[in-house]
């Protein structure tokens, strides 16, 4: 007797720690593969996982079989010309492995790559690889300027236009009866008294009567004299105030593009943007991002020119920050946009310019915008870290670093974004605290 | 015949039709005298059949980043379209499980019914191979034993270790079967006793073979006899009982793969005898529940179009063709067997004196009990299904510039082509015959193995190198491989540790 089982609702699944083994054992080429992908993508495209190809010979799983060589003979099917003692070319590449025999290499299609896909997580851990990212896109930003008011119960004391009515009279209410229990105990003793004389045929006291009367009338004056509402029945509608962070952000990558910028050092900046254009996806809805290149003038451009074009010139930077400025005065207001901007550059300035760059970025962008982040790519400190040093120590929300190779990115990165701002402060110079 | 009334109509399968469908289905393979395990049917859905894949079709299995690799290989091709999913999947177990895809159709489920669990489940209890090395009663609590000591281990030593273990077992894995004897059959729970008692004993005796006090003189200065006395071909074993410096967990590794591989050998060794004795019954039982008038046209054109597809058989210069189908091939040969049965020619009582006339059925189940690819081949490959399948031998010599037809589907060329087709079924000349020759148990330890080729073919050199890696590792000392041709001569060398070359 056949039994018939409906496992649909098992979890698959099965194979995930398999596929973790795979992924682990195979870290290093998946690592290298992920990096390359990485010059393939856009910024904003970094949401999803990505076809992962890896040389096959580095996962072979070998078995003793034949090599070509030696004397074979397979059969076939499908004869149509052939007779005995017929003698045909050798086709190319095919050695006394005839297609019959075993299955040395089982997907062996011809190609040399195994590929495979990957989880968006899986991608971007291994992008930053060992950088624990998660940890830091956990972290909440705290510059609200927003506030949502938000339902928090009642309280006792409040301005009249939250009264709630309904909670006060029942407050009343709930008063009036705690505090005339005695009265109206009393009241309804002496109204039982009063009965009884009146039913009561063998006494007859119209005196006492009258004067229970009496009595029950002052009582009833007392209880009436008890105010329907008091002051201490009033409740009130609370509310407390949610800090509701802006929905959109807007992400301006500046970034120098004149002939000393190599292509390495755009590559090193395109991850520093990466990094920064997922801090800001996972903390607010919307982001937009907007490119501008400069050499000595800037313009805005697409992404595609961004890192690829290459220009030769010399570098004005204010020209960029000018732009920048521009930009936001005509589409992204600051009170609906938090507006990021991020520099990249290998530092290399007209020292006339130096001075320019600096009051465009006091007196306009950085009272404009939410953070400004400069990250300079060279080994020694060039011409504008020491012009930009000064500002972070006077702007809260300016901070600069320095990149020498891909490594730093992230903790550079994370020194920037620091959750204190204090402690920002303290890791801006030249802590590592 | 009396007009019996449609089981269904719609494509829609559910459970109610599947129990219909699986009673008459085996109403029928009862008259015709198909004995089965019981069968559980279970209906699953692409990701948990893409799961069971990797999982060499096993109900559960230990976990290696392997089964990860196909797991993932074979998700990238079902997305892309690239590979198509079978339609069912059965494990030679007591009670036999069969996998239905939950996407088929109500036709199709009666034809993988009919194939996977009546078709594929009586080979597996009725073929003389299955019966004598698998042991289908105990094969999943013995995979439940597998995993969780293998699982244990990784507990205990760490994944990495257990995953290099297995590692260079699975790469052993082929030389890891008996091929002449048999043990007797263990539950699960005396395989655990008998895991305590063997770890025991192997240290026990180890110790007296890797004895390091020194025997006698004289004793040593006489060329002690080989050890192993007559070479060992399954090499896993040898290394399991034998290799000093293994712990006990690692050889109990060792022997789990090895049991694995013993279980899947037959299955490899009856391709085509059982996907044919599969597709046979198939169409068969279908057929039958047509004539009784329990299926329509419809469903009839639905089944055979994929039975079409599935013994289809490309032209060896077509796109499409990548060896011999053996479901075509066995399909052929047990069609075959049948029509020389009932309708013999004079060519078939020349070639079959005594199946040609003789009670199909009988015949029938006597060659899928008695045989396995090669000798069923050997035995029942007609002059017509070479003539219909257009067969002919390409004779392929190195020593020559050119490939030679050597055979084709003529009266010439019959015997020659059925002999060469049942040799490339032949599992002995398919894969390397590799041995443990000898181990130096008095001197340095190192072991030689040796490659007797076949027809003069050579090694695989690079994965070779990279599976004596593995055997190194197992051993523990110093391993060479020689491959000898058919006079005894040394053709090729392969060292490890590399150094020791010269």
């Amino acid at each position: 007797m056949s039994i018939i089982i409906d496992r649909r609702l098992n979890a698959g699944k099965k194979s995930t720690v398999n596929r973790q083994r795979f992924l682990q054992r195979h870290h290093k080429v998946i690592h290298k593969a992920v990096q390359d992908a990485l010059s393939q993508r856009s910024i904003t495209d970094i949401d999803r996982g990505d076809n992962i190809r890896i040389p096959r010979k580095d996962l072979s799983e070998p078995v003793f079989h034949h090599g070509s060589g030696g004397r074979s003979e397979q059969v076939h099917p499908g004869n149509r010309q052939f007779h005995a003692g017929d003698r045909i070319k050798r086709p190319p590449g095919g050695g006394g492995q005839g297609t019959g025999d075993g299955d040395a290499s089982n997907q062996g299609e011809g190609e040399d790559q195994f590929a495979f896909e990957i989880s968006r997580d899986e991608f971007l851990d291994y992008l930053f690889d060992e950088l624990e990212l998660p940890n830091l896109v956990r972290k909440e930003l705290k510059d609200a300027t927003e506030f949502r008011m938000h339902r928090a119960g009642f309280t006792t004391k409040g301005s009249p236009e939250r009264l709630n009515i309904v909670r006060s009279l029942r407050a009343a209410h709930a008063r009036r009866i705690a505090l005339s229990g005695k009265e109206r105990k009393q009241i309804r003793e002496l109204k039982r008294q009063l009965r009884e004389l009146q039913v009561n045929p063998d006494c007859n006291d119209p005196e006492r009567e009258e004067e229970l009367r009496l009595e029950i009338q002052a009582l009833n004056r007392r209880l009436r004299r008890m105010p329907f509402i008091d002051e201490f029945d009033l409740r009130y509608n609370s509310f407390t105030k949610l800090p509701l962070p802006s929905s959109k952000a807007v992400m301006f990558c500046l970034m120098d593009v004149s002939g000393s910028m190599t292509q390495s050092i755009k590559e090193i900046a395109k991850r520093f943007f990466l990094l920064l254009y997922l801090f800001l996806q996972r903390n607010y809805e919307a982001v937009e991002v907007v490119f501008i290149r400069h050499h000595t003038e800037a313009r805005e451009c697409n992404e595609q020119d961004f890192f690829f074009s290459r220009e030769t010139g010399g570098t004005v930077v204010s020209s960029a920050l000018k732009l920048a400025s521009e930009i936001i005065a005509e589409r992204f207001p600051p009170e609906k946009w938090n507006i990021y901007i991020a520099q990249a550059s290998d530092g290399d300035n007209w020292r006339e310019d130096i001075d320019r760059c600096r009051e465009i970025l006091s007196d306009q962008l950085l009272p404009l915008c939410r953070y400004f982040a400069y990250v300079e790519i060279a080994e020694a400190p060039q011409a504008l870290w020491h012009t930009y040093q000064l500002l972070g120590q006077e702007n809260e929300h300016f901070a600069s670093q320095r990149i020498r190779s891909q490594q730093d990115i992230y903790p550079v990165f994370r020194r920037l974004f620091a959750k204190h701002p204090s402690s920002l402060a303290a890791l801006r110079g030249f802590g590592y605290g | 015949m009396a007009e019996r009334c449609l089981l269904s109509t719609g494509s829609e399968w559910s459970f109610e039709l599947l129990e219909t469908y699986d009673r008459e289905i085996g109403r029928l393979a009862e008259q015709y005298r198909i004995d089965t395990y019981p069968n559980q049917i279970e209906i699953i859905n692409s990701e948990q059949m893409i799961d069971a894949y990797a999982a060499v079709g096993m109900p559960l299995m230990y976990n290696h980043w392997s089964f990860g690799k196909q797991f993932l290989s074979n998700m990238k091709r079902y997305r892309r379209g690239q590979m198509g999913l079978a339609y069912e999947l059965v494990i030679n177990s007591n009670p036999c499980i069969a996998y239905l895809m939950e996407e088929n159709t109500m036709p199709m489920q009666a034809l993988v019914i009919a194939h996977a669990c009546y078709g594929h489940n009586s080979f597996f209890k009725g073929n003389y191979l299955f019966k004598q090395w698998t042991n289908a009663d105990s094969i999943v609590d013995y995979l439940l034993f597998a995993k969780h000591y293998i699982a244990q281990c990784e507990e205990k030593y760490g994944v990495e270790q257990v995953e290099t273990l297995l590692d260079a077992c699975h790469a052993l894995m082929n030389q890891g079967v008996n091929r002449y004897e048999r043990q007797a059959h263990l539950s699960p729970e005396e395989e655990r006793h008998q895991a305590r008692e063997r770890e025991e004993y192997i240290q026990r005796n180890l110790n007296d073979l890797w004895r390091t006090i020194p025997v006698k003189e004289e004793k040593t200065q006489v060329k002690s006899e080989r050890f192993p006395k007559s070479p060992e071909e399954n090499i896993l074993y040898f290394i399991e009982k034998n290799a000093p410096l293994l712990k006990t967990w690692q050889r109990e590794i060792i022997r789990i793969v090895r049991k694995i591989a013993q279980y899947f050998y037959p299955q490899r060794q009856t391709q085509v005898m059982n996907e044919g004795w599969a597709s046979f019954w198939h169409y068969t039982l279908v057929h039958s529940l047509y004539d009784e008038g329990l299926v329509n046209e419809g469903f009839m054109l639905e089944v055979l179009h994929s039975h079409t597809n599935v013994v289809f058989q490309p032209a060896f210069d077509d796109q499409r063709y990548s060896g011999i189908n053996p479901y075509a091939l066995g399909f052929n040969i047990y069609s075959d067997i049948r029509r020389i049965c009932e309708n013999p020619t004079p060519e078939d009582r020349q070639w079959f004196p005594d199946i040609a006339g003789s009670d199909w059925l009988d015949t029938l189940h006597f060659a899928m009990q008695n045989f396995k690819d090669e000798s069923f081949i050997l035995q029942f490959l007609s002059p017509k299904v070479m003539r219909d399948m257009r067969l002919f031998g390409i004779d392929d010599n190195d020593a020559h510039q050119y490939l030679e037809i050597s055979a084709i589907h003529d009266e010439e060329g019959y015997r020659s082509l059925r002999q060469s087709l049942s040799a490339q079924y032949n599992l002995g000349n398919r894969e390397p015959n590799i041995q443990v020759l000898d181990v130096d148990v008095t001197g340095d330890r190192s072991m030689i193995l040796v490659h007797e080729m076949h027809q003069g073919r050579p090694l695989d050199a690079a994965s070779t190198q990279e599976i004596l890696k593995h055997v190194y590792y197992l051993w523990g000392f110093d391993v060479s491989l020689q491959s000898v041709d058919e006079y005894g001569k040394v053709q090729q060398r392969y060292w490890l540790p590399d150094s020791e070359q010269g």
